[in-house]
This record gives structure tokens, C-alpha cells and sequence, in this order.
């Protein structure tokens, strides 16, 4: 039986100015499904999913998350989809004037207008022991790690307990060591809370740990779509430049 | 075939390079009127975008509901820990323009009319000019800096996936606060400039502090005080809204950052004598000067 689709993107085109970033861009992504989107730098990677979370709009195409289009969704609708949808930037964009607690408070407090004090606490508590930085609460993000950072960033992503998580390049300026354990904490909370994902990379160890089903995105279009042993065994030359290492 | 297109594109090359050389005082004209053509054209740009950011303030950031904890934080910010500052520069402003106009007045023989003098030239002109540009160059880089820093940074971003509009949360809570504060900054720093003036006066002679506040407020009215300090509130607007328009319209990097930081102080020092400029002229026309 084939399982629900959650995100649908078709025939989306996304330009700026003259350049062309997304021509005709087709996907679907299954419900407890991690995709991993590959290309090279600058080729719409990040465009693509901020164009799903609504931060930007496609020039055309249709994008169905969750069963509504939020590239016609009003601003209040909106919110409602991305209430069901965390986004883990690349360079985790905490922010900088809260502490961890505040941090992880903001999106409670934004999208669940009457959460009680007691409910945020609990929320805030089981978000950093899921991440294993309970002690962080009172610290800002400034006397954190990298690799904190990541996992605060993360914890503030799962906080609302989305049923989608869309990652920019989560292991991206980590050490091996510690893109490992984010890894590992990916697919532990994806096992946890039953996410789907998109997640960007170009960490190779990264795909290849965590995708269920890897897509090639090349001059705006989905170039290749398989999982990860059938990409690196295509024998394509275009996608073998991304498994030599 | 592979290597013919490497010799058509070898002799494409050497041909651009041919044709390019003799003509480098052409090129230059040409660049030289495009960037005149060209700088006028981001003038209009500009202010075309800055008008339509303002719009989205009106639309987006007047409406209810209101971000009152973040306004308040904002004052607090904005007004309270701009005082310090403020009354320094203010306090040196009324003495230094006292010892300053002393001479000319001794030299005039009316030396008694200096309280009068420094009174309406700090209420009606230097207050609120000098305090709006003090202003503009502690909150409008502080604005533009944090706001181009949370850009660049993507926290911007990550606020509108946690279901809060920015232009609500960031930019009306900051533009409301420098607009209800300089007014205030201004009344309280025009009174530390009287209290400056004061001591300037009693530097040369001995004046009770009666007799100086009895002069300065007799000479100054309704028509003095009030259009000054609606002026404020348009400086304190414009300090707000480029701060916030240049850090949201901040380039990636450290020097984007510092140059929207440096723009925004830029801008809005000019702003606030093209208002001031504008301000004159329509007390002039409604006879209040």
C-alpha cells in the first residue's frame, strides 16, 4: 500500500531576475519519509525549501503541503502549515538577544496562543533532554558549541512536534564526530515523533545515514531520484560526481 | 568535433580581445554616463522602496493585535538608555551656546536678554535637532545593525516560521518606540540644556535660578514649544523606519552589516533637516513663528 503524500511540489519555476533557479521542479515526499535533496552549490537547493515553508513564492506551480497549497494561503493560513512544519537553518538562526529557554518559549508561545505556563515548561524541558542539553535552559546562545547550537536549533524545530521537518544542510561546519551524533539525533527523533523530511546536504556520510530516498536537483529540475545505492551505482556521469570522494 | 569548438571558441576570444582594445576611451564614456544615469535612477529606487516599506509598517504593523510587551521592552531600550547620552550632549549644548553668544550680546550692550536668546534658540531649533541627531546615531545604527545582523544571520526568517510577522514584531514595536520617545528625549533634553545655560550665564555673573527660568519662560510660548516637539515625533518616525528598512534591506556579510548600520545614520541625519527644512515652512505658513 502506498503511504500518504505529504509535501507535493509540481511544475514549480522559481527565477531571480533573469536567473533561473527552479524550471518545472516536480516532487513527492511520503508520509515517515527522509528525502535528501543533493546539487551543487547555488543550484536552488535552499530556495526549494523555503519556497515549501512559504518564506518565499514560487513564480509558478503549485506546492501542497499537508493538503493546502501555501503558495495561495493567506498569512493566518499560513502559519496554521507551518505550525506542522519545523525548518532547521543552516546556521541554526537562534536568536542571539534570547536565552535557550526563550528561544524554544517563541515558537510555543506564537503558534499556541493559550499554552499554560505549565505546558511550555514541560514542552521546554522534554525539547532539551531529547537533544541532551537540559542544563542549557538559562544559557545564551552565545556561550554555546557548534555542535550545541545545532542541537538547540533542533530542539527548538521539534518543539511543536511537527509532523514535517525540512533541514538546510544540518551537518554542514560540524566536525565528523559531531555530524554523526546530529545524524543519529536526526533519525532518533524522526523514529520518535514519525517526521518526514527534506533535508539538504552535501555531506555525503550525511545522505547516506539518513536518506531513505535521494533526489538530484541539476539546472532547476529533478535530475535523478533513487535511493542512495542506485544513485551511486547509475553509472550516470553527472550524479557520480557527487559519490566521488 | 570537440576540438573544433575549442578552436571557434579560441578565435572568438582573440577576436573580443582585438576589437576590445582600441576602444577604451569609449568604454569609459559610456561607464561614466551610466553611472551618472545609473545613480540617479537608485536615488528614485530607493526612495521608491523605502515608501513601499513604509506602507507595509501601515499595513501590516498598525493593526491589531499589538506586540505591547515588545513596545514597552522597545521604550525602555529606546528612551530610557538613550537619557544619559542625551543629557550629556544636551547639558554641554546649553552651556557651550551660552559662553558662546555672551560676547556678541555684552558687545550689543544686552547682555540681560541671553536667557531669552539661548531659551528659544535650544526649544524651538538646537533641542530638538541635535537631539534628534544624537538619536539617530545611537538607535538608527543600533537598529540597522540588529536588524541587518538578524537578517543575515536568517532569525528573521525563523521568525516568520514561528508564526510571527516581522514588519509587527521587529519593525512597529521599534518604529512606535522612537517615535513616542524622541519627543520625550527632547522635552527632558531641552530642560537639561536650560539647567547647562544656567550655570553658562552664572560663569560671568550671578543670576538666581528664579530670575533666569522667569526670562526664558516668559519669552517662550505655545507657538514656540508645540510645533517643536511635533516635529520630533516626525524625526523619530523617520529615525525608526529607515534604521529598520536598512536592516532588513541588509547585504550578507560583516561589511553589509556595517554599512547598513552607517547608511541608516546617513539617511536619517538627512531626513531629519529635510523635515526640519519642511517643518519651518509650514509653521511659517500657519503664522506660528
Amino acid at each position: 500500500m502506498e503511504k500518504d503524500v505529504v509535501i507535493s511540489i509540481a511544475h514549480v519555476r522559481k527565477s531571480f531576475g533573469e536567473k533561473v533557479i527552479l524550471a518545472d521542479f516536480n516532487l513527492n515526499i511520503y508520509k515517515e519519509e527522509n528525502v535528501v535533496v543533493l546539487g551543487k552549490s547555488g543550484s536552488g537547493k535552499s530556495v526549494l525549501i523555503k519556497c515549501i515553508i512559504g518564506l518565499l513564492k514560487p513564480d509558478s506551480g503549485q506546492i501542497i503541503v499537508l493538503e493546502s497549497d501555501v503558495t495561495i494561503l493567506s498569512d493566518d493560513d499560513l502559519n496554521e502549515v507551518r505550525s506542522k512544519v519545523g525548518f532547521l537553518f543552516q546556521g541554526n538562526a537562534l536568536y542571539d538577544s534570547m536565552t535557550v529557554r526563550e528561544n524554544l518559549e517563541f515558537p510555543l508561545r506564537r503558534h499556541w496562543l493559550d499554552i499554560s505556563e505549565h505546558e511550555v515548561d514541560t514542552l521546554v524541558k522534554e525539547a532539551l533532554e531529547n537533544v541532551g542539553l537540559a542544563h542549557t535552559t538559562d544559557m545564551m546562545p552565545e556561550e554555546l558549541s557548534g555542535g550545541m547550537l545545532k542541537r538547540v536549533a533542533l530542539a527548538r524545530t521539534m518543539i511543536l512536534k511537527p509532523e514535517i521537518i525540512l533541514y538546510d544542510e544540518p551537518t554542514t561546519g560540524l566536525d565528523p564526530v559531531t555530524a554523526r551524533e546530529i545524524d543519529q539525533l536526526i533519525l532518533n527523533l524522526q523514529k520518535k515523533y514519525h517526521t518526514s523530511s527534506i533535508i539538504i546536504s552535501h555531506d555525503m556520510n550525511c545522505v547516506r545515514n539518513i536518506a531513505d530516498r535521494v533526489v538530484l536537483l541539476l539546472d532547476g529540475k529533478c535530475y535523478a531520484d533513487g535511493t542512495y545505492d542506485s544513485l551511486e551505482h547509475s553509472g550516470d556521469k553527472k550524479i557520480n560526481q557527487f559519490f566521488e570522494s | 568535433m570537440i576540438p573544433d569548438t575549442v578552436i571557434v571558441f579560441k578565435n572568438r576570444h582573440l577576436y573580443t580581445e582585438d576589437i576590445a582594445s582600441p576602444q577604451p576611451q569609449v568604454y569609459n564614456l559610456i561607464k561614466k554616463y551610466m553611472a551618472l544615469l545609473t545613480g540617479t535612477s537608485d536615488f528614485f529606487d530607493e526612495t521608491g522602496s523605502i515608501t513601499k516599506f513604509t506602507g507595509r509598517f501601515f499595513s501590516h504593523g498598525v493593526k491589531p493585535k499589538y506586540e505591547l510587551k515588545e513596545i514597552v521592552a522597545q521604550c525602555y531600550l529606546i528612551g530610557y538608555k538613550s537619557l544619559p547620552l542625551v543629557g550629556l550632549t544636551g547639558f554641554i549644548m546649553g552651556l557651550v551656546l551660552t559662553m558662546q553668544l555672551r560676547p556678541s550680546l555684552v558687545g550689543y550692550g544686552v547682555e540681560s536678554q541671553l536667557p531669552v536668546m539661548v531659551g528659544i534658540a535650544i526649544v524651538r531649533e538646537i533641542g530638538p535637532v541635535i537631539t534628534a541627531l544624537i538619536f539617530a546615531g545611537k538607535i538608527g545604527s543600533s537598529i540597522g545593525a540588529e536588524l541587518g545582523s538578524m537578517k543575515v544571520t536568517e532569525q528573521i526568517d525563523a521568525m516568520e516560521v514561528s508564526g510571527t510577522n516581522p514588519i509587527k514584531y521587529l519593525v512597529a514595536t521599534r518604529v512606535i518606540a522612537t517615535t513616542l520617545m524622541l519627543p520625550v528625549l527632547t522635552i527632558l533634553g531641552d530642560s537639561i540644556s536650560m539647567l547647562g545655560a544656567y550655570i553658562g550665564v552664572n560663569i560671568n555673573s550671578v543670576t538666581s535660578l528664579q530670575f533666569f527660568f522667569n526670562q526664558v519662560f516668559h519669552s517662550i510660548g505655545y507657538s514656540d514649544v508645540l510645533p517643536a516637539v511635533i516635529k520630533t515625533v516626525f524625526f523619530g518616525f523617520a529615525v525608526g523606519i529607515i534604521g529598520c528598512y536598512k536592516g532588513f534591506n541588509s547585504s550578507k556579510g560583516t561589511r553589509g552589516v556595517g554599512n547598513s548600520a552607517n547608511s541608516a545614520v546617513v539617511l536619517a541625519s538627512v531626513l531629519i533637516f529635510v523635515i526640519d527644512l519642511l517643518a519651518v515652512q509650514f509653521t511659517n505658513l500657519l503664522g506660528l513663528n
